[in-house]
């Protein structure tokens, strides 16, 4: 067997591969933040529990509905996005003008509230979601075994980034966003409807985090649980990125995934704590985050 | 983003805007009240539930020494909870130490953790703040979930209570409640002090208007951090002494949701009041309690509660009771 630095290919190659999966989760939740955090100015707390909520509702329409993954990769977000734009119509709306702290409880809240729903209603263990037939199998590439439904999720994660950064940075709706990030006041004088700009970028940004929900429920068990921890680790990438940039936060995204993939080949202990360990390490060295802007 | 306090813009407490001579006395009844209570409850109601809403008192009193008086909102709390538990648990049962040298085992590690936490997480302020401790804390959840030490997902069970002193048999609950009321009490007036003294009239000044302190001479960061030790030092009290009582340490309190419960705590009673964290406590230990029979209803209670208090009860209930009554407390 072919190894590299005494490690078999294959393990390499398949821990390689997990880790731009869990990068492209990380990627795809992180810019959801960036934008929010952009133009509300406050960190969604509950945007793991929606990646959640987006998987469990695509479970939830399989079993009950007989709705299959295709519609529900877009039923789902939808449904979450706009309960999303409920959510800050009612309740985010009242906090503008407040310390962005409490914008960080309330979502914090909130997460624990869909949370705990989900957990009376589904228990701990989770539930299988099967991967949509069109995209079982897989193929093998000489040095490894790529199963189709990994790629796609990587090339759809890699997709929808850029679409994103196309969006924000070429569109004339990108512009808008922008604009309001730097001075939401002066955009509303030249009669951009800004509050209904914000209800928008949230409920795009969370129907973001459910399509990730959606597209991880048949890798990972779709599981009240799934969002929980997550979401901590998607924090981290993000002081790790600086909420600068959405090419900052896609490119931190799968580097960290790739990261933490690696390190789960060669020192298997630290696979959970590499990121954070990261984090402190670029806490020292660029506080501000290595694409942020020093505040 | 601001450095603001989190109250800062809602003018959510009264701040320490009342004199010393003015705070003693408004202070003086609801103290006595405090202890005349402490020392009458173990007569009335179960001491070891009392312990733990002592315990929890004490973590939500050293956390609103930060996020109150300094506008620090730590999610990371829980590290320095259940870390000091670990420790101490370990030095009481693995190494044998008595009583008080194992919580001072606990608290110990808790302040050296706070000032590895602290001398990091001050780098940044505001969410950034919040978001570096929660996932510092999450790191070192890893790190115990992994380490030979803490016994994974059994935790360190069995704990030996000790002696007092080498002296004092801990075994009895009433006995131990009294040691306890005494450490809170300790915590509790040490906190009053650090908050009254010309330090807290610094730390609340860093929470108004950090560049005003800084271009006043005030060397911001070296007050946040030292705030921060103090905060983590008594989070560990707390934890140290509810690990002894309980006789175990476990995972939960090194968990987020432990973090969570604290600020919800805090949150609850009011930010940045003196009885508030304590008040809190009780509630959110007796809702839990209650509700302990009902599974996985308490986070959702505990969600409800964060969302009810941070858009209509931002000022909590001390501190609507100090608005009502026009005195601090």
């Amino acid at each position: 067997m072919t190894t590299i630095f005494g490690v078999p290919i294959q393990a390499l190659f398949g821990q390689l591969l997990v880790g731009l999966i869990n990068g492209s989760f990380y990627a795809l939740l992180s810019l959801g933040l960036a934008i929010i955090f952009g133009l509300l100015g406050i960190i969604n707390f509950c945007h793991g529990a929606l990646y959640m909520l987006g998987a469990l509702l695509a479970w939830l329409m399989l079993e009950h509905l007989g709705i299959g993954y295709w519609p529900a990769l877009i039923l789902s977000p939808l449904v979450v996005g706009l309960f999303g734009m409920l959510i800050e119509r009612t309740m985010l709306k009242r906090l503008r003008g407040l310390d962005p702290l409490y914008g960080l409880l309330l979502t914090f809240g909130l997460a624990l509230l869909f949370q705990g729903v989900a957990l009376n209603y589904f228990g701990v263990s989770g539930e299988p979601y099967d991967i949509p037939p069109q995209l079982s199998g897989g193929r093998n590439l000489g040095f490894m075994f790529l199963p189709n439904y990994r790629a796609w999720v990587i090339l759809v994660s890699v997709l929808f980034c850029g679409l994103t950064w196309f969006v924000t940075e070429r569109t004339r709706f990108g512009a808008y966003l922008r604009a309001s990030t730097e001075n939401p006041l002066l955009v509303q004088a030249f009669g951009i409807n800004v509050p209904r700009l914000i209800t928008l970028t949230y409920g795009l940004g969370v129907a973001l985090a459910a399509f990730a929900g959606v597209m991880a429920a048949p890798i990972y068990r779709v599981s009240p649980l799934m969002g929980g921890d997550l979401i901590i680790v998607v924090f981290a990438v993000v002081v790790i990125g600086g909420m600068g940039s959405i090419l900052g936060s896609i490119v931190t995204g799968f580097g960290l995934g790739v990261i933490e993939g690696l390190t789960k080949v060669f020192y298997p202990e630290a696979s959970n704590t590499v990121v954070f360990v990261i984090m402190a390490i670029v806490l020292l060295v660029k506080p501000a985050g290595l694409f942020g802007r020093a505040t | 983003m601001t450095a603001h306090g989190v109250e800062a813009k809602t003018s959510a407490a009264p701040r320490g805007m009342a004199s010393p001579d003015e705070l003693r006395s408004s202070l003086r009844i609801p103290i006595i009240i405090l202890i005349v209570l402490g020392l009458g409850a173990p007569f009335f109601v179960y001491p070891v539930f009392l312990m733990k809403m002592l315990c929890f008192a004490l973590f939500a009193c050293a956390f609103n020494l930060l996020l109150g008086y300094v506008g620090l909102l730590s999610f990371g709390h829980a590290l320095f909870l259940g870390g000091a538990g670990y420790l101490a648990a370990h030095a009481a049962k693995v190494w044998g130490l008595p009583f008080e040298l194992a919580v001072l085992t606990g608290t110990a590690t808790a302040a050296v953790l706070g000032l590895a936490v602290g001398w990091l997480a001050i780098r940044r302020q505001g969410i950034y703040f919040a978001m570096i401790t929660l996932a510092l804390a999450q790191m070192f959840y890893f790190f115990c979930l992994r380490a030979p030490f803490t016994g994974g997902e059994d935790g360190i069970q069995g704990v030996p209570r000790g002696k007092l002193l080498g002296v004092l048999s801990l075994e009895g609950n009433l006995r131990m409640y009294f040691v306890v009321l005494a450490i809170f009490l300790f915590g509790f007036f040490f906190i009053l002090r650090v908050v009254n003294s010309p330090f807290g009239q610094v730390l609340k000044a860093v929470r108004e208007n950090e560049p005003r302190a800084v271009s006043l001479g005030y060397k911001a960061d070296h007050y946040k951090l030292i705030a921060f030790v103090l905060s983590a030092a008594l989070s560990g009290l707390a934890g140290a002494t509810k690990a002894i009582v309980f006789q175990l340490a476990s995972l939960t309190d090194v968990y987020w949701t432990t973090s969570g419960e604290v600020i919800l705590m805090v949150l609850l009673g009011g930010l940045g009041t003196i009885f508030g964290p304590v008040v809190g406590a009780v509630v959110i230990v007796c809702v839990e309690s209650f509700l302990a029979g009902l599974g996985g209803w308490v986070t959702v209670v505990q969600g409800g509660l964060f969302v009810v208090c941070v858009l209509a009860f931002r000022r909590g209930i001390v501190g609507e009771l100090s608005r009502v009554l026009h005195r601090p407390l």
